[in-house]
């Protein structure tokens, strides 16, 4: 029942149901990927500069290889890092969020100093410094990626843990001399997850954009097809094949998007009391 | 001593751990890169033998515990001594203030065009509330939120200045032309619009989506049922009551963003060839010149501190309460 009612309520947003099709159709593409363009994506196909529409659906870039398989491959890497690393920043974010709220006094004030820390550090120029001396690689990416964007969830936990630990089931869990780990764990998180994952969702969207934004300025991982590595590669021939860039942010552009109203729709049905941002 | 003194102080003292744990950490991140001084140096000469590396070390205080070197960085970072750039020969402080000025004027225009621009859109879309206004200013903002800035930027030169051919692509001036006084002025506004316009567009998004959603929220508060069975205008309700109180949390995000701002700046720079920070960092990225990136990422954090507690000073002098208190 509350399945379907939770569906219902996501489903009277039309905007939710535009951006869950659009991100069906990216996992479709992310997924059939192998199989429509098996093979390297890297790998030379044709003469370069081929454009759209002609013997290959996309065209070919500056050195003849296929724009189309870029983007099929693209898809998934950019699908992979956001959830990677939105799962590890949301693991993070919990523990520092939960302990903080849980504990108050002296462990709240220390760990969220540490969380004011790190949301004054301009959150962009730390991942490129912490790719820079990990050194360019797919796990580099995430970790950067994580690092920088877990104080909001941190907060976020915090708070709801500060107004659910007052609550009468806390303290029945108390009474029944509940550990304090259990407690969090199994008593209080649960029902912080709504909010959870409606920040969750949000944060894959700009994970996605910072996995883009870095790769382009050339610290992707160099073995991994991207959408921002295609834009950064093809940016040099902006006067005469400006369709090399286009193609690919377009791709960007659809799936963040897709993500933010699957996302917002989330947040109508999960909770209807708070706003977005 | 006054609410408002004591409010812009204790914003002072909360700063200090901050701006600490920041020197910290960039102690940390410059001990995890690979290479040191010593290494670097002997690596510029042309290699150097085990024993010349050694008395670098030395000289450096790089032998010397973790903690005194860390007490010695305090100290050096408290004194404005960055550190020195090998690879341009220069101290680090005097590179980024030669680059701070481009980055500030960037993010300067952006802030005054995002910021009125965004008000002024939210303000719309929330007095023509579900009307088609309202729903074409808040798709324009959701799409917008959702695009690569550096995408944006290129598809801008594109359109403007190769189809079209009315704006510069790269750079900040035409160094050639040697222009002076109001010339000068004018070519630097005119290369400042496409990397301006670019970096703007996510946060002009931003601030329309919030400053719609802080209008509808204040419009429902119980001072604005007051107003209105005091039998004030509905013009003079809006404009001199909502608007002032949405205008707040707008204030608040406009000093949390800064440090994203800066972030932004860096791609912008990268895509317009703008010749500030974001360049430097770049630069610096490649020539693995790690004293000079993290010199820009400490600059950088400490730019965010302070416009933060300018942000604060603004606070308290639009918001009565705090002077209350």
């Amino acid at each position: 029942m509350i399945r379907a009612s939770l569906w219902q309520r996501f489903a009277a947003s039309r905007s939710g149901l535009i951006g869950l099709a659009i991100l069906v159709l990216v996992l479709i593409l992310a997924a059939s990927a192998p199989v429509f363009f098996p093979g390297d994506p890297f790998a030379i196909v044709d003469k370069p500069f081929l454009p759209p529409f002609g013997t290959h659906l996309l065209g070919t870039d500056s050195l003849g290889r296929d724009m189309a398989a870029g983007i099929a491959h693209g898809a998934g890497t950019s699908l992979m890092i956001g959830l990677v690393a939105t799962l590890a920043a949301l693991f993070i974010g919990t523990l520092i969020g939960a302990f903080a709220g849980f504990y108050g006094g002296l462990v709240d004030n220390l760990l969220m100093r540490l969380t004011e820390l790190f949301q004054t550090i301009p959150s962009f120029i730390f991942a490129i410094v912490l790719v820079a001396i990990l050194s360019p690689s797919l796990s580099s990416t995430i970790i950067a990626i994580a690092v920088v964007s877990w104080p909001p969830i941190a907060r976020l936990v915090r708070g709801e843990f500060l107004s659910l630990r007052r609550r009468e089931f806390v303290e029945a869990a108390i009474v029944l001399g509940m550990g304090d780990l259990q407690m969090i764990f199994r008593q209080i998180l649960p029902n912080c997850l709504s909010a959870i994952i409606v920040t969750g969702s949000l944060l894959v969207a700009t994970a996605i954009l910072v996995e883009s934004a870095l790769a382009f300025l050339g610290l992707g991982d160099p073995n991994i097809m991207s959408w921002g590595f295609m834009i950064g590669a093809g940016r040099t021939y902006l006067r005469t094949a400006w369709w090399l860039c286009a193609i690919p942010g377009i791709a960007i552009l659809l799936t963040v998007l897709a993500i933010n109203l699957v996302g917002e729709g989330l947040n109508d049905a999960l909770n209807p009391r708070l706003r977005t941002l | 001593m006054t609410a408002r003194l004591r409010f812009i102080l204790g914003r002072l003292v909360q700063a200090v751990p901050i701006v600490l744990g920041i020197i910290i950490l960039n102690f940390l991140l410059l001990h995890l890169a690979p290479g040191d001084v010593a290494t670097v140096l002997a690596g510029e000469a042309g290699g150097a033998p085990p024993e010349y590396v050694a008395q670098l070390r030395h000289d450096f205080g790089l032998d010397q515990p973790l903690w005194i070197q860390l007490l010695l960085y305090i100290k050096n970072i408290l004194s404005l001594d960055l550190g020195y750039s090998f690879r341009q020969s220069m101290p680090v402080l005097q590179l980024i203030l030669e680059r701070l000025g481009p980055t500030l004027l960037l993010m300067g225009t952006t802030l005054l065009i995002s910021v009125g621009f965004g008000v002024l859109l939210g303000l719309i879309a929330a007095m023509r509330v579900r009307r088609w206004a309202d729903t074409m200013i808040s798709i324009l903002a959701i799409i917008a939120y959702a695009t690569p800035l550096f995408w944006i930027g290129l598809m801008l030169i594109v359109l403007f200045s190769i189809k079209l051919d009315w704006l510069p692509t790269t750079g900040m001036e035409t160094v050639a032309a040697f222009y002076e006084g109001w010339d000068r002025v004018l070519d630097i506004a005119w290369h400042l619009v496409l990397p301006a316009l670019t970096l703007s567009l996510f946060y002009m998004a931003l601030y329309t989506r919030l400053m719609r959603a802080a209008m509808l929220e204040q419009a429902g508060m119980e001072y604005v049922t007051t107003a209105r069975a005091k039998g004030l205008t509905e013009r003079r309700i809006t404009f001199r009551h909502i608007l002032r109180n949405a205008f707040l949390p707008v204030l608040t995000i406009v000093g949390v963003q800064i440090g994203s701002l800066l972030g932004g700046s860096v791609i912008v720079e990268a895509v317009f060839a703008w010749p500030g920070l974001g360049q430097l960092a770049f630069q610096s990225l490649f020539a693995r010149d790690f004293n000079l990136l993290l010199g820009i990422f400490f600059l950088s954090a400490g730019l965010v501190v302070i416009v933060n507690l300018v942000v604060d000073v603004i606070y308290t002098l639009l918001d009565p309460r705090i002077e209350a208190r």
